[in-house]
């Protein structure tokens, strides 16, 4: 039941131009601005190194560069696709679909939820093959690249929950969009801003903070269990969103 | 052997101080249709909404095939099929997908979902339009495909909230045959405010004004009350109208307008050959002579206007 929801909304993102275009401008997006560049300056600036323990690995400096670029881009791009998700079903008034059927709220948001991120791991997915093929001209270290998708998956899935959250509770796709950015752009830059502070609670809420083990390849169980307690955090919200609907009408 | 299939007792949904819908209670056996009737904001989509768990009650309970909807929500839903007033269509979608995912989502299993999808199409006449896009389909084909997406398991209950809205003439007489079919296995609730296809295809009739159910019956009693014991005579040269009140049988007369008059007789006796015979001794001049009945939509006034009053 819950992969017929996700089925549906993958189906969907795929019907418009919307999610093709999207996929192809992150592509080109990462592979421009991260990958190519990346090779670029490496070479620029690892020739300028003179000291050995100065010099970095290929697949440390270029896959860093593409992976930070990602979630930099992810900001811009989960907000778009996740606004419609229940906001424009309720402008639509095709919620009555999915209520009508023998579905629980549950089960209608993790279908919601997880056709989003399966979209979006198909761009990860495909990101990390980018950067896989180094190989062909370096030893490339995978588990370094494995771990930053990773990052960027958890990453993604937050952004998603809070996204459909948001979108659970309006009715304009677009209001939802800017709303799921501007809360997610503070709370990637939360400890940017509280940086004077390195005591603050607030620091460890920033998404950032809980970002950074894994682009330097360390995965870290306190972050996983930060990504998991955020995602459930929204998604039960949303949950509660959805009932409130059939609550108060 | 007559199965309850709905059973609704004292519904009752209040937003705010507004009690939209106030103790409705009512029940419908299997095979049967039932014809809800109201102005526009007495309830009835709000009835519907609480009928099919699409919005809590605020007090009562809704029982299908005996499961609660608020306890058991799944199982109760499993055995309906709702067509909101809007009908709930992915637009992206074509015919063929959107028909899928209902029945998927309505527990139709992989083996028999093409099966499914095919005879919904059938019985809605939308087998051409399987590829299109339900975006590009007009109004009418629209609601056919909403129709299509809430039988497509074979549910128990269909609950249809003003199905023939938006429809061409003869769309809506297929309609209005499909519901009858349906009627002969499910169980029908359709919301309308066109009274004469409550009279067509529906056995039960409820009318609700203001929240209350003030009318809840067979087809038959509604009828009853329509035909009245009149007729309407139509005389070029009429003679007084204590002379027609002689005629046995005859209660009352009393003049109309146009030059009509209405003539009340005892229940049982009905006077029309008398009163021919008579007209033709006596040169009256008839030249009209129709049983008058009261029109649905006077019954219906008449129904809400006693509630108001009271």
């Amino acid at each position: 039941m819950i992969f017929a929801v996700a089925g549906k909304e993958l189906r969907s993102m795929f019907s418009s131009p919307m999610g093709w275009v999207i996929l192809a401008l992150l592509q080109l997006v990462f592979a421009h601005f991260g990958f190519f560049e990346g090779v670029d300056k490496y070479y620029k600036i690892m020739s300028g190194m003179v000291r050995p323990e100065e010099r970095l690995g290929a697949t440390e400096f270029i896959g860093n560069n593409v992976f930070s670029m990602a979630s930099f881009v992810m900001l811009f791009a989960v907000p778009l696709l996740s606004m419609r998700l229940i906001s424009e079903e309720r402008k639509n008034q095709t919620l009555t679909f999915l209520f009508s059927a023998p579905l629980s709220l549950t089960e209608i948001v993790l279908g919601k939820f997880i056709g989003l991120v399966t979209f979006l791991t198909i761009s990860i997915i495909l990101t990390g093959v980018m950067v896989s093929s180094l190989n062909l001209w370096v030893t490339v270290d995978f588990g370094y690249i494995a771990a930053n998708m990773l990052g960027l998956w958890l990453l993604v899935a937050s952004f998603s929950a809070l996204g459909i959250f948001v979108s659970g509770s309006t009715q304009q796709p677009i209001v939802a969009a800017i709303i799921t950015f501007v809360v997610l752009f503070g709370l990637l830059t939360m400890d940017f801003y509280l940086a004077g502070d390195p005591t603050s609670v607030f620091n460890k809420i920033s998404l950032m903070r809980h970002f950074e083990p894994f682009s330097h390849g360390i995965i870290d169980t306190r972050d996983l269990a930060y990504f998991f307690l955020f995602v459930l955090t929204f998604l039960t919200l949303t949950v509660r969103r959805l009932d409130a609907d059939r609550l108060r009408g | 052997m007559t199965t309850v299939t709905i059973e609704a007792s004292e519904l009752t949904r209040t937003y705010g101080n507004n009690t939209v819908v106030r103790d409705v209670s009512f029940s419908l056996s299997q095979g049967e249709v039932l014809g809800f009737l109201g102005p526009n904001g007495a309830g009835k989509s709000t009835t519907m909404k609480m009928l099919t768990g699409n919005l809590a009650p605020t007090a009562g309970s809704v029982n299908i095939c005996g499961i609660d909807i608020i306890e058991n929500p799944k199982a109760a839903k499993a055995l309906i099929g709702y067509l909101p007033e809007q009908p709930p269509l992915y637009k992206e979608l074509t015919v063929d997908e959107m028909l899928a995912l209902a029945g998927r989502l309505h527990g139709v299993t992989r083996k028999h979902l093409k099966k499914a999808v095919e005879i919904a199409k059938q019985r809605t006449g939308l087998t051409e339009m399987s590829g299109r896009l339900i975006d590009n389909l007009s109004k009418g084909y629209q609601q056919r495909v909403g129709i299509a997406q809430a039988i497509i398991h074979n549910p128990m209950v269909v609950i249809l909230d003003e199905p023939t809205v938006g429809l061409d003439p003869i769309q809506i007489r297929d309609i209005r045959a499909l519901i009858k079919e349906l009627g002969g296995e499910h169980s029908v609730i359709l919301s309308t405010h066109i009274l004469p296809e409550v009279e067509m295809v529906c056995d039960h009739v409820q009318i609700i004004h203001k929240g209350q159910l003030v009318f809840n019956g067979g087809i038959d009693v509604l009828k009853q009350q329509r035909q009245g014991n009149k007729l309407l005579l139509g005389l070029n040269n009429a003679p007084a109208l204590n002379e027609i009140e002689k005629i046995s049988g005859v209660v009352s007369v009393t003049a109309i307008q146009d030059g009509l008059l209405r003539v009340q007789y005892a229940v049982g006796e009905n006077p029309a050959e008398r009163i021919v015979e008579m007209a033709v001794k006596k040169k009256w001049g008839l030249h009209q002579i129709t049983p008058d009945q009261t029109s649905l939509e006077e019954v219906f006034v008449q129904l809400t206007y006693q509630e108001a009053t009271q």
